[in-house]
């Protein structure tokens, strides 16, 4: 079956993102990642140790851009400033790459995002010619706006980041989802297989995910659910689920041709 | 001698330097990273012309692990 994910004009294979941060070491991280089966993998930009370290292996050394899609996060920056500054350098970093995870939190206990300054900030990487994919509060009316700024796909929270609280509200996702013109992918408070099935169910076009495979007790082994679970659930979306019948039951074996009748 | 930030830190200089060179004295040359300058990247194809002055600011950023 052929059903790809797009994001700005390239198509993925995969429906699942992951991050790459909380591993134990960077062999993990690479396991995990193949295991998933992802093509996009998000990092973060932090200031180098200088002086230190000199051969530290570099986590793109681990993950080569030729083979994988570098997406890189604005993650712990608070203002917009801070994050178009963050993905210039990134840009810079990747030599020229323009496709980014937009994230500006509002508050370091809940990580929620700071919509104002979301926007402000996906409306000068869009004129900077970025294709900025942008975490964002699960409000429809935001997540619209987002997407008529330009961005190229809108990632609203299923839950606080790293929580593992699963899909808190579905109703609000399926908002998102039905108006939507870009894809919509759940990023942040998957905890475990079913939970990005229920969201790939509810018709999202992908999942982005860190902490609920890297915390598994065996994150190489939930990293290979995760993928079937997304897989699983993209299937069943567009398979169509069967109408839920409330007071009714219906048997599947026919009701004829019983014995002793 | 000059006087630089570099990623917050103060750092002082013997004599001013292109950012090649200050990335070579620091074991970073050829690694993959980028410069930032006074808020303005400085593109890798310019670390070599780019002579650092007193009082620059400089990030110097890898990627790393993250969601």
């Amino acid at each position: 079956m052929n059903d790809s994910l797009v994001i700005a004009g390239k198509s993925y294979r995969s429906r699942l993102l992951v991050g790459t941060g909380k591993y134990k070491d960077f062999n993990e991280t690479r396991e995990a990642i193949d295991a998933s089966g992802a093509e996009i993998v998000t990092v973060a930009i932090r200031r180098t140790n200088i002086g230190q370290n000199a051969g530290e292996p570099n986590l793109l050394d681990v993950l080569p851009p030729e083979r994988f899609t570098i997406l890189p996060n604005t993650a712990g920056c608070y203002t917009a400033d801070d994050a178009v500054r963050t993905l210039r350098l990134a840009r810079e970093l990747l030599d020229g790459h323009a496709l980014v995870k937009l994230e500006v939190l509002g508050d370091p206990v809940s990580l929620f995002p700071n919509m104002p300054e979301t926007l402000k900030a996906a409306e000068t990487l869009v004129k900077d010619g970025f294709q900025v994919m942008v975490y964002c509060a699960d409000d429809p009316i935001q997540a619209k706006m987002l997407e008529e700024i330009g961005c190229v796909a809108v990632m609203p929270l299923a839950s606080l980041i790293g929580s593992g609280m699963g899909i808190l509200n579905p109703w609000n996702l399926r908002l998102i989802i039905d108006q939507a013109r870009v894809p919509v992918l759940v990023d942040a408070g998957v905890g475990t297989a079913s939970d990005a099935a229920i969201a790939m169910e509810l018709g999202c076009d992908g999942v982005l995910m860190n902490t609920a495979i890297a915390h598994a007790r065996q994150p190489v082994l939930m990293a290979s659910a995760m993928k079937k679970a997304v897989e699983a659930g993209r299937e069943a979306f567009l398979a169509g689920r069967m109408p839920r019948k409330h007071y009714s039951a219906d048997p599947s074996s026919p009701t004829s041709g019983l014995i002793g009748t | 001698m000059i006087q630089l930030i570099i990623n917050g830190k103060p750092e002082r200089l013997q004599q001013a330097l292109t950012v090649h060179a200050l990335l070579e004295s620091r074991q970073l040359a050829g690694k993959r990273l980028a410069v930032e300058r006074n808020g303005e990247i400085v593109p890798k194809g310019r670390h070599a012309e780019t002579l650092l002055a007193d009082g620059d600011r400089l990030e110097i950023v890898v990627a790393v692990g993250g969601g």
